[in-house]
């Protein structure tokens, strides 16, 4: 059945339209095209993977605890980390941000009945979860899953040294989700560019909105490569097509340029989502508007189109590439990132602070991706990136970007916008409680791999000889694991809690400042039955507290904002658009 | 509308100064390949708003003074419940699985996936959207 949206004008309050038999339970999940459910659908499937990519990294933890650690194999060791790599990434990280929370919160925050084209959408979700349920089931084939890391670099992933199903069911996996990505960016773009509430210039849009209209269109840059190159790669495979082999003419490095091709953009289609969510975070709990405003968008917007010339950074010790180019090109990234950064604490700067869970998480994501970042200049130098490459330097630098948004910002905003997914509060003091272990938990984790790396320990590697000296900072880095882990039962007691014994949220539980907040929770069908007039960047904001308007803020802001004012005027939005 | 298309033309001017920097330091076909193709994929979406934004006139999400009651109405037609993703996911899923299996999945995935492709075409003709 058909349904047509009408937009509510400001006056009326129109009863919600009859729409006949919509199904429930299994059945809604099954059919429905409405973007909450699908997102709904999305955050858990996801939250999901993580849990089972979680369990692996414990695993591979206990593993490493002690010197000849006998509880898994060398081979199975290698799916282990393999699978890991791959869950976190292609499974969690990104469908978490893009076909969860982005399907649930874009079309909200952008006023829209839904998203624009809704039966794409349910395909993309069956898409993915096909896919990554393709992906585990690698484990079940008799060779094992796939094992060759989660680059799958030529020539280990060829046919003669990954043979068997597992690692082709891990290509087909990729090529299920790939186009699930795809469709989720063209919908996002599409939602953004069209359906947008009267009075919502593209200069007011949220933040994170702006990211994900961002990252959208670097998966639709960077999304196509990756299966391209999978079908080449399977061609290798099965029709000893020799495009990545050296005998027969390849050139096994080709892999590697097609796969950073895709895989640095995915780094940042990694980070962009959470970038947003942590801004949208940080303004409402300091009650103030985003500091520098269109300067974060401009951020964006470089660190997007940056973000495609650099992939070769990736592949510096091969010995063909370009080294000053791609360098520079990494240097250049950290300008709007440092910005960003500059803006985030400026968003903070004498607000008025409310630290509840989601504020701590984005505030734990601050320092945690501060580090990544200062260890990840390092790594663009090219001296440096020699000495350390494949140790656990690297293991230790990634993982600070990649935990430090993916779940440090993540789980700032899921705790933020879950009240407006399903209606229900969270507990704060079990929020706090995993907030504080996963903050511990992560230090303590990897804080001593980057030592490791210095002392030479390799990454991917099974066992390790006593004599190395490696044992006491891997024991301390195991016990960190289990600190996160503790961390995640923590979290998941709390969804069951707020399941069981739920404390109804209102529709703006926060004093939230942009359009999702002005929806009930969890949003009716269509999900606005009355909007606020859009004057600025937070409508709802100004029309709560007529007595200190988004306009009103910036005109006392420049008066009063001394050194800090003047040193970014030029980022500030100071007023209105010019269109 | 200009924004947005201001937006894909910024992508695409980059893509292609990117492109030309990379080819001449470089000689490197594939990589400059990729930056061509990041260029046009921003050109072409780009070059067609901008097109438009110059004979349409502003829409009211265009308009910072615009009011609520600009927009009010039908927004668009939005389609109901439907199985026919999920039976076009699956076949789609089954289909790619042949890479892994064989041609006997791709049998039972194209099937399923024409048949979701009718079912979709039947349903909308009787919901009358599209
Ligand atoms: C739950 C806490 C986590 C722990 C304890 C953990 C631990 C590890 C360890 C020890 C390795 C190295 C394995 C080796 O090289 O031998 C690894 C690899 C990796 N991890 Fe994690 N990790 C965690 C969370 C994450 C998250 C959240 C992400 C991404 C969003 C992630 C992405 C990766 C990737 C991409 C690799 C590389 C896999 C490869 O070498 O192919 N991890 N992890
Ligand atoms: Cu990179």
């Amino acid at each position: 059945m058909t349904l047509l949206a009408e937009r509510p004008s400001p006056l009326s309050h129109p009863e919600e339209p009859e729409h006949g038999h919509e199904p429930s339970g299994v059945l809604n999940w099954l059919t429905s095209t409405d973007h909450k459910v699908i997102g709904k659908s999305y955050t858990i499937t996801s939250l999901v993977f993580f849990c089972l990519a979680g369990v692996m990294a414990v695993v591979i933890r206990t593993q490493l605890a002690s010197p000849d650690g006998t509880i898994v194999s060398q081979h199975t060791y290698n799916e282990l980390f393999t699978m890991h790599g791959s869950l976190m990434l292609y499974l969690f990280a990104g469908p978490f941000a893009f076909g969860g929370l982005a399907n649930y919160i874009v079309p909200l925050q952008v006023g829209a009945p839904d998203m624009a084209f809704p039966r794409l959408n349910a395909l993309s979700y069956w898409l993915y979860l096909t896919g990554g349920l393709t992906m585990i089931a690698g484990f079940l084939t008799v060779g094992g899953a796939a094992d060759f890391g989660w680059v799958a670099y030529a020539p280990l992933s060829n046919a003669v040294n990954s043979p068997g199903a597992g690692p082709d069911m891990w290509i087909v996996a990729l090529v299920l989700t790939g186009f699930s990505a795809i469709f989720t960016g063209v919908n996002i773009v599409a939602t953004i560019f069209y359906l947008r509430a009267p009075g919502l210039t593209m200069f007011r849009l949220p933040i994170f909105t702006w990211n994900m209209l961002v990252t959208a269109i670097l998966i639709l840059v960077a999304f196509p490569v990756l299966t391209a190159a999978l079908i080449l790669l399977w061609c290798d495979r099965h029709l000893g097509a020799h495009i990545f082999t050296t005998t027969g003419g390849g050139v096994p490095v080709l892999w590697q340029n097609l796969f950073w091709f895709f895989g640095h953009p995915e780094v940042y289609i990694l980070a962009l989502p959470y970038f947003g969510m942590v801004t949208d975070v940080l303004a409402t709990f300091s009650r103030k508007p985003v500091f520098g405003y269109r300067g974060m968008i401009f951020a964006t917007i470089s660190i997007g189109a940056l973000s495609t010339a650099v992939w070769a950074h990736h592949m510096f010790t091969t010995g063909v590439v370009l080294l000053p180019f791609f360098s520079l090109m990494s240097y250049l990234i950290a300008v709007p990132t440092g910005i960003k950064f500059f803006n985030w604490i400026g968003t903070m700067w004498r607000g008025s602070l409310h630290f509840t869970t989601a504020m701590l998480f984005a505030v734990g994501f601050l320092i945690v991706f501060l580090f990544g970042g200062v260890t990840g200049v390092l790594l663009a130098a090219p001296p440096v990136d020699f000495a350390t490459h494949n140790t656990y330097f690297v293991v230790a630098h990634f993982h600070e970007v990649l935990f430090g948004s993916a779940v440090f910002g993540g789980f700032a905003g899921l705790y933020y916008w879950y009240p407006k997914m399903t209606g229900r509060m969270l507990r704060e003091r079990l929020g706090q409680a995993s907030f504080w272990f996963m903050f511990i938990g992560f230090w303590v984790t990897f804080l001593p791999q980057y030592l490791l790396g210095l002392h030479g320990m390799p990454r991917r590697i099974a066992e390790y000889a006593a004599s190395e000296g490696w044992t006491g900072l891997n024991r301390v880095s195991s016990v960190g694991a289990y600190l996160l882990f503790i961390s995640v039962a923590i979290m998941v007691v709390n969804f069951y809690i707020s399941w069981r014994r739920p404390i109804v949220a209102s529709g703006n539980p926060w004093d939230g400042q942009t359009l999702e907040w002005a929806a009930a929770s969890p949003p009716v069908h269509h999900n606005f039955t009355w909007l606020p007039p859009v004057r600025s960047e937070r409508p709802v904001w100004d029309f709560n507290h007529p007595e200190h308007t988004t306009q009103q803020h910036r005109q006392s802001d420049h008066a009063t904002d001394g050194l800090v004012g003047v040193a970014t005027t030029g980022f500030t939005d100071t007023g209105e658009e010019s269109e | 509308m200009k924004v947005e298309s201001h937006l894909l033309l910024f992508m695409a001017s980059f893509g292609a100064v990117i492109a030309l920097i990379y080819w001449f330091f470089s000689y490197d076909d594939g990589g400059t390949a990729m930056l061509t193709a990041f260029a046009l994929l921003g050109l072409l979406p780009g070059g067609y708003y901008f097109w438009w934004s110059r004979r349409m006139a502003p829409r009211p999400e265009d308009r910072p003074e615009a009011k609520q009651s600009d927009g009010a109405g039908v927004v668009g037609a939005f389609p109901g419940s439907s199985i026919w993703p999920f039976v076009l996911g699956l076949g789609a899923a089954m289909t790619a699985l042949a890479l892994v299996f064989g041609f006997w999945s791709a049998i039972f995935g194209l099937t399923l996936a024409v048949s979701a492709v009718i079912g979709v075409i039947v349903e909308s003709r009787r919901g009358g959207a599209y």
